[in-house]
């Protein structure tokens, strides 16, 4: 493999008037790693992933994506680079069933969405993928239930669904456990560990146990800037660390 | 409980057939009525495509549908053929939509109903000046055209003419919304965001949409001129986009079927209600927030939960 890594911010800056939500971030991550990015409430990790996905343009700094720059691209145009996102607050079709909702995020790359006349039931890709998706996070039973219907937990496993049914090369996870019981955390947690190697992921997580459960390194935000980042050990052992954040657990 | 699609099918062509053969049985009026209902149940399917299925709720849909009639009162007293009086009405609904829907799909809600109705009433204002399209006395005397050399003309060709024309747009949007073009379309309007960020490129597929619907309702405007032999402002003016609402509410938004129902409905009120009363806007007022009140679903919806249908 080549050390060129999936995803590089170079002094990513973000400012909303006089606050300045991500400060100069510079991070790197490699092809296949799963990092899990941590920190207080308000460390700009949601902006961070907003700007990485087009939902945000930066104030200054760059994004990397496989070595090509993706800052300022519409959202649109990032997700079919392969960088795919779940939501924080559960972001799905709640009147459409399950299948619907995870086979649009799966036809979404293809041209086959624009024929007018065609049947959907003839483009096999996107329903294959939807399947595979629906089965990497365990919603096969459910196919035919309005999302709207789901229990909490499984539509956040849907809202993981959606994303991975685009077949992305970068899947940025947004608190995915976030609001769930101990038993929905748990699950969730080995759906995600149970993710595919191949995909690069990014996580922002509030979970200590996810985290160190999941992720091979972690970068640590405080304020908008990198203020640590390493293996979980290392994170665990820095002093200034515990201090911003793993002292307030 | 689902329909099977023969049952639909089945449904459809009695209908059809019912529909051609009604002027063996009813007078002029009737039938001209029944053609009146199939015109604007055209223009209100096309509005539907974009309300109930993008969820883009235009509120100038009246410059498609005036367009359409202008081109076509233009051409085909210049020359009564096909040309004249289906393919320029549709390519200049289909370009007016174009124009317009680059500028409104840029926003959304409130803003794209205010953007739809400025760019709608500034058509209006222009034709109602403009000499050249007879100001506001509009265009008179548009002759129906001669199809395959048969002219259409006042009797039964023109019904044949006009129920083929709605029944194939029917047809036509009912592959539309149930292909993956439509799906996508669904999507939009359950969740606009969403399919921005898993990678629609959200706005191409509306300005789609409203192009599509902009020329059938250029098509619908051109059978209106034909049918009534005459093409004025009053087809521009926002209240010919408000019945288009009207109509798609009453009936159902999002079913299609609906609109024609919903046109149905509209123009039965208002020519049966007014031959009683002048108050005719009145009855259709009250039975309008009637409906939005007890079945916001419409006609349709309240057909759907009576005999427990689903589409």
């Amino acid at each position: 493999m080549t050390d060129s890594p999936a995803l590089a911010l170079d002094g990513l800056r973000r400012s909303f008037g006089a606050l300045t939500a991500v400060n100069g971030v510079t991070l790197s991550v490699a092809p296949r790693e799963r990092r899990a990015i941590i920190g207080p409430n308000g460390a700009g990790k949601t902006t961070l992933f907003n700007l990485i996905t087009g939902h945000l343009a930066p104030t200054a700094g760059r994004i990397l994506f496989e070595g090509a720059p993706v800052a300022g691209l519409p959202p649109h145009a990032v997700a079919r680079r392969g960088i795919s996102r779940s939501f924080q607050r559960t972001n799905v079709f709640p009147r459409l069933p399950v299948r619907e909702n995870l086979r649009l995020a799966a036809a979404a790359r293809g041209r086959g969405s624009y024929r007018m006349l065609g049947s959907v039931g003839r483009l096999w890709v996107p329903i294959e993928r939807a399947r595979g998706a629906a089965e990497a996070v365990g919603l096969t039973d459910r196919l035919d239930v309005p999302a709207g219907a789901l229990s909490y937990g499984e539509q956040r496993q849907l809202e993981i669904g959606i994303a991975l049914a685009t077949d992305p090369k970068l899947l940025l996870l947004d608190e995915p456990t976030a609001g769930m019981s101990p038993e929905e955390t748990h699950r969730m947690t080995s759906l995600l560990a149970g993710l595919p190697r191949a995909i690069t992921l990014l996580i922002i997580e509030h979970d200590m146990d996810v985290v160190f459960t999941l992720a091979d390194r972690i970068t640590v935000l405080h304020y908008g800037e990198v203020l640590a980042e390493g293996t979980a050990a290392e994170v665990r052992a820095d002093p200034r660390v515990y201090e911003v954040y793993l002292g307030g657990e | 409980m689902r329909r099977t699609p023969t049952l639909r099918v089945w449904g459809f062509a009695v209908l059809l057939l019912a529909v051609l053969v009604f002027p063996a049985a009813f007078g002029r009026y009737p039938v001209k009525l029944l053609q009146e209902i199939l015109i604007w149940g055209l223009y209100a399917m096309s509005l539907d495509l974009l309300m109930g299925y993008a969820g883009m709720v235009s509120f100038g849909h009246s410059a498609f549908f005036g367009v359409g009639g202008y081109v076509a009162g233009l051409a085909l007293t210049a020359h009564p053929g096909p040309v004249g009086a289906l393919l320029l009405p549709a390519l200049a609904g289909a370009l007016a939509a174009l124009v317009i829907g680059v500028f409104s799909t840029r926003v959304s809600g409130v803003y794209f109903i205010m953007l739809t109705l400025a760019f709608s009433q500034m058509l209006y204002a222009y034709a109602f000046q403009a000499s050249w399209l007879g100001a506001e006395d509009g265009i008179t005397g548009v002759p129906r055209p001669a199809l395959f050399g048969v002219p259409t003309g006042e009797g039964f060709a023109f019904h044949v003419y006009v129920v083929t024309i709605a029944a194939g747009a029917v047809l036509f949007l009912w592959r539309v919304v149930r292909s993956p073009f439509g799906h996508v379309l669904i999507g939009i309007r359950e969740n606009e965001g969403r399919m921005e960020a898993v990678g629609y490129p959200v706005r191409r597929y509306k300005l789609l949409a409203f192009v599509l619907g902009g020329t059938l309702a250029g098509l619908a405007g051109s059978l209106y001129a034909q049918f009534s032999g005459s093409i004025t402002p009053d087809a521009l003016f926002w209240k010919t986009s408000g019945e288009a609402l009207l109509m798609v509410i009453l009936g159902g938004t999002g079913t299609l079927g609906g609109a024609v129902l919903g046109a149905a409905a509209f123009i039965l009120l208002q020519s049966l209600v007014s031959t009683y009363t002048e108050r005719w806007m009145l009855i259709l007022g009250v039975t309008f927030v009637l409906f939005v009140l007890f079945a916001p679903g419409g006609i349709v919806g309240a057909l759907r939960g009576r005999i427990g249908l689903r589409a």
